[in-house]
């Protein structure tokens, strides 16, 4: 039983107790309470400031600092919570190098951003050790909303909507509410159980309730949604996967890597998820960083991530480059997948070299990498879609603050065109739908638009 | 190699860094050390008479932080020395003896009676020291007995007492002041007046620096009370330096020898009051911050700044700044300035801009793109801008050349000189014109 990384095949326990729990902490620790007032001392307080604007929920950054600096981290959370609920969790998985940090003024001076998401992070850890969520709700309306999906686009809807006074429903497929949050986030990026305890905190305004197990298309329609409330918000995701078109798909240990991360996040002991010795992921976006970065946590001996075009036109940020660099992963680019090769079992992956300005592949120009475990991580999409819904460019079509074709449905987040497919951008659209359901039902909408 | 060797009232020493009489100097272990670090001399801690003093026995310093809790001032509640007056006496004489060319001058304090005065300084004189330093300006605690600065508020105790003291001894005597008055010429006009041979400012100024919000008391804070205590550090530099100043352009004081003291805590710190008048300066809160390896960076910026000047000696940087320190009135009001922001060193904060948009002249316009630029029509070269600006030599005063037209006045600027005595709205200079 006691395996390495050197073991063939597909295998679980390739490393020792404390490796794991080494690999799969924190990724960026809290900071302690005299490094946050270091931190926060660096802070200009700028003008209009670039980190605001930079912030898709445009939470104000300044003022949030400005009030951990004079000693009130929970008048800060305040602050950030105002603007996005889900502050806690975006504190942890935002790409802050290209938001609020890539903004600050100080990355113009120095290369050196003020650490919005650590402070961010001390903040809100600090509200949220203080006791329930500090958020009242306003007296009931007497409206139903209906909310498909609890990612993150569902949650801030249906949190802002409890707040105004509506009665909320949840529905979500899956067994555990959170989408993303609980099924996709490195498991590095928000350990110890985080986003159930977020999820919970957020529920604790009352006036939601939650249906998971319940697949809008199987268990019930749109129409029947719409039929029963006043408003639907639909926060799908995305929650199909592009299909490989290479020969061999069907062949043992081939796997999208969404499913990968989902087992990894769910796996209470990480040390019963299987890893090959030699893993090749296909893709060049977020989520293949993360299959390999985990792969390779999990001890695989090599992980190398194979992508089809230039590096600058990855999906993966310069800075998750460098860090699955750091972890040990191979990156490769310039190459597109053939045909998975072994028979019942994957052996190998066969690649086509292409051609640097078109991406088309070289058919003179092929190789193989060994390979005993292979993920695909080649984009996903919305799965499928009801009737009466536009789509377009694979998304639901969307004006204004989450507006479909239909007077009375509105969608956010990855589902919806528009915006980085990102969970900040998924709690602004949210959390906008919302306002704009509120003002729609309490008549303040028709008002403004007359 | 610039010569850092000072003489000052006679007393000389290797260089102008003296530590002022305070606990780093209370006794012969820390003294000791001090020289062995490089100080260039000691003002001993205040003695007194005995039964010595006491001292609370909780906290006695207060603070106030700047960015990464650097101690910007300082606050104690501490008195005269705690310890017997033969034990001190001992100590000074030893270490004088064994450190010859240091500067060693000893702090007194006690009651404001000749008898106690004339009778202190032979024992002091005894002990080889080279000077003495009356004490005036402690604020709290002493001058509830009627010393320290109870005396250093009323002039004419300070002449009284200097006049006993230079009649007892033949050491030099200088006169430390107090800054709790509101006019510092009137204490060192008197301190001349009494014959003194130099006057050393600032001592610790009256404060409170925080309140306990739980316990609702004053820090720093013993049994659930607090008091007012001496304020210093770098916080006091700027009203140090005024009262420097002051006394050093005072046509009834220039002249008298000034030993600088009050958040020096730098080189820098150091030059500025040579310039402003000092002769040598005296440090305290800055080693009690960092300990007494301070003064190698002291010691090594004053000496390259200067070679870098070519002041070849300490006494010819000494009162150079003085001449141009003038009153209000006096200034030119033909002198005019424009700030201008240089856009490759501009990091886009809007400090400025906020800062001049909400409180001044709205002079600042932020254009697309965050840019910002200078409105010369609005701008009064008032300098806001600049202060808050966290790019050093992002944004400049440029004065406009005699014969440009200052967009904001439509006035030519002219060549000339042209003060406030002289002014159209001056109703005074009217008079004398009339
Ligand atoms: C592997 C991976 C890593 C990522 N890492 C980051 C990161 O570090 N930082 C970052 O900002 N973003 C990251 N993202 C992107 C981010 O997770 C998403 O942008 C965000 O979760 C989108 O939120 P959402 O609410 O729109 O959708 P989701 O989080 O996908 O939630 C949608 C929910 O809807 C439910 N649902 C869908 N269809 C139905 C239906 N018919 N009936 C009922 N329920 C349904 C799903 O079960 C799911 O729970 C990552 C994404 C992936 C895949
Ligand atoms: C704790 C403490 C005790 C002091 N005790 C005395 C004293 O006994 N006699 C005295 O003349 N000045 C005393 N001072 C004042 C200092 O000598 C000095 O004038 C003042 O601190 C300003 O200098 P600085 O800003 O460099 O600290 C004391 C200062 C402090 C901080
Ligand atoms: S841009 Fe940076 S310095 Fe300016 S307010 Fe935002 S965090 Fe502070």
């Amino acid at each position: 039983m006691a395996h390495t990384s050197q073991t063939p095949g597909v295998v679980s326990g390739r490393l020792q107790a404390e490796d794991y729990a080494r690999n799969f902490c924190d990724l960026h620790p809290p900071l302690d309470p005299h490094a946050a007032l270091v931190a926060a001392d660096r802070c200009y307080f700028c003008h209009d400031a670039p980190c605001i604007a930079a912030c898709p929920t445009e939470i104000d950054i300044p003022l949030f600092i400005r009030q951990i600096q004079t000693g009130m981290p929970r008048a800060a959370g305040r602050t950030i919570l105002d603007a996005n609920i889900l502050g806690g969790m975006c504190a942890r998985v935002c790409p802050t190098e290209t938001l609020c940090e890539g903004a600050c003024v100080r990355q113009t001076a120095e290369a050196k951003p003020v650490e919005i998401g650590r402070l961010q992070r001390n903040a809100t850890d600090a509200l949220m050790a203080a006791g329930p969520q500090p958020y009242a709700r306003a007296a009931s309306t007497g409206f139903r909303v209906a909310v498909v999906g609890a990612g993150p686009a569902g949650l801030a809807c249906a949190h802002r909507l409890a707040l105004h006074g509506h009665d909320v429903a949840v529905f979500d497929a899956r067994p555990k509410p959170g989408g993303l949050n609980e099924y996709g986030i490195a498991a590095y990026k928000t350990p110890d159980g985080f986003a159930q305890a977020e999820l919970a905190w957020l529920l604790g305004i009352g006036g939601i309730t939650m249906h998971t197990g319940v697949q809008m298309g199987r268990d019930l329609s749109l129409a029947e949604l719409r039929e029963d409330h006043d408003a639907v918000f639909l926060g799908l995701g995305l929650t199909g996967v592009n299909a490989l078109r290479a020969e061999g798909d069907a062949l043992a240990h081939v796997h999208d890597a969404v499913d990968f991360i989902a087992d990894l996040r769910q796996a209470g002991d990480k040390r019963r998820i299987p890893v090959g010795r030699r893993v090749v992921v296909i893709g060049g976006g977020m989520t293949a960083v993360d299959a390999a970065v985990q792969a390779k946590l999990l001890g695989a001996e090599r992980v190398t991530m194979v992508y089809r075009r230039t590096r600058d036109r990855m999906g993966a940020s310069q800075h998750e480059l460098l860090h699955a660099a750091s972890k040990g992963v191979q990156v490769m680019t310039g190459a597109a997948p053939v045909r998975l090769l072994g028979d019942r079992v994957v052996k190998g992956v066969e690649f086509a070299a292409t051609d640097p300005a078109s991406g088309a592949v070289r058919p003179d120009d092929h190789f193989v990498l060994p390979a005993d475990q292979v993920f695909k991580a080649i984009g996903q999409r919305l799965g499928p879609a009801p009737g009466g819904l536009e789509i377009a460019g694979g998304k639901i079509t969307v004006t204004g603050p989450g507006r479909s074709a239909l007077p009375d449905v509105w969608a956010g987040g990855d589902c919806a065109l528009g915006g980085a497919d990102l969970t900040v951008t998924a709690v602004a659209e949210g959390r906008d739908a919302a306002e704009d359901i509120h003002a729609r039902l309490t008549g303040a909408g028709r008002i403004a638009a007359e | 190699m610039a010569d850092l060797t000072t003489e000052f009232v006679g007393i000389r020493s290797p260089n102008p860094f003296w530590l002022a009489s305070a606990p780093p100097t209370d006794k012969e272990y820390n003294v000791r050390r001090a020289f062995a670090a490089g100080w260039g001399g000691v003002v001993w801690k205040t003695l007194g008479l005995d039964p010595h003093c006491v001292n609370v026995n909780g906290p006695r310093y207060g603070a106030v932080w700047g960015a990464d809790r650097r101690l910007l001032g300082m606050n104690n509640i501490e008195l005269i020395t705690d310890r017997p007056l033969e034990v001190n006496l001992r100590e000074i004489k030893a270490v004088k003896r064994d450190w010859p060319d240091r500067a060693m001058v000893v702090s007194l304090m006690v009651p404001c009676d000749e008898q106690s005065w004339k009778g202190i300084l032979p024992l002091v004189e005894e002990t080889g020291a080279d000077g003495v330093e009356l004490n005036f300006g402690c604020p709290h605690g002493m001058s509830e007995r009627g010393m320290g600065s109870a005396v250093g508020q009323v002039p004419e105790y300070i002449e009284m007492v200097t006049r006993w003291c230079k009649q007892a001894t033949r050491m030099p005597v200088i006169v430390k002041l107090t800054p709790n008055v509101t006019d510092i010429r009137a204490p060192a006009r008197a301190a001349k007046a009494g014959g003194a041979d130099a006057v050393s400012l600032i001592n610790t100024i009256n404060s409170i620096t925080s309140v306990n919000l739980d316990t609702m008391s004053p820090e720093p804070m013993i049994d659930g009370k607090g008091t007012h205590g001496g304020y210093c550090g770098p916080a006091v530099k700027p009203i140090a330096l005024n009262m420097v100043a002051e006394i050093a352009r005072d046509p009834e004081t220039c002249g008298l020898p000034i030993s600088g003291i009050g958040g020096v805590t730098t080189w820098r710190d150091a030059a500025e009051f040579l310039a402003l008048g000092a002769g040598n300066v005296q440090c305290c809160t800055v080693v009690m911050t960092y300990g007494f390896k301070v003064v190698q960076e002291m010691i090594t910026g004053l000496s390259n700044w200067m070679d870098d000047k070519g002041y070849a000696s300490v006494a010819d940087v000494s009162g150079r700044a003085v001449p141009n320190v003038t009153d209000w009135q006096y200034l030119n009001l033909n002198y005019v300035a424009k700030a201008r922001i240089d856009p490759d060193a501009c990091i886009g904060c809007g400090r400025c801009y906020a800062a001049c948009e909400d409180t001044s002249h709205q002079a600042i316009a932020m254009k697309p793109g965050r840019i910002f630029e200078v409105i010369d029509e609005e701008c009064v070269a008032c300098n806001l801008c600049v202060n808050v600006c966290p790019v050093e030599g992002c944004i400049e005063m440029v004065p406009m050349a005699a014969g440009a037209t200052d967009p904001r006045t439509g006035q030519v600027v002219s060549p000339d000189y042209a003060n406030w005595t002289t002014h159209q709205n001056n109703p005074a200079a009217r008079r004398a014109a009339e």
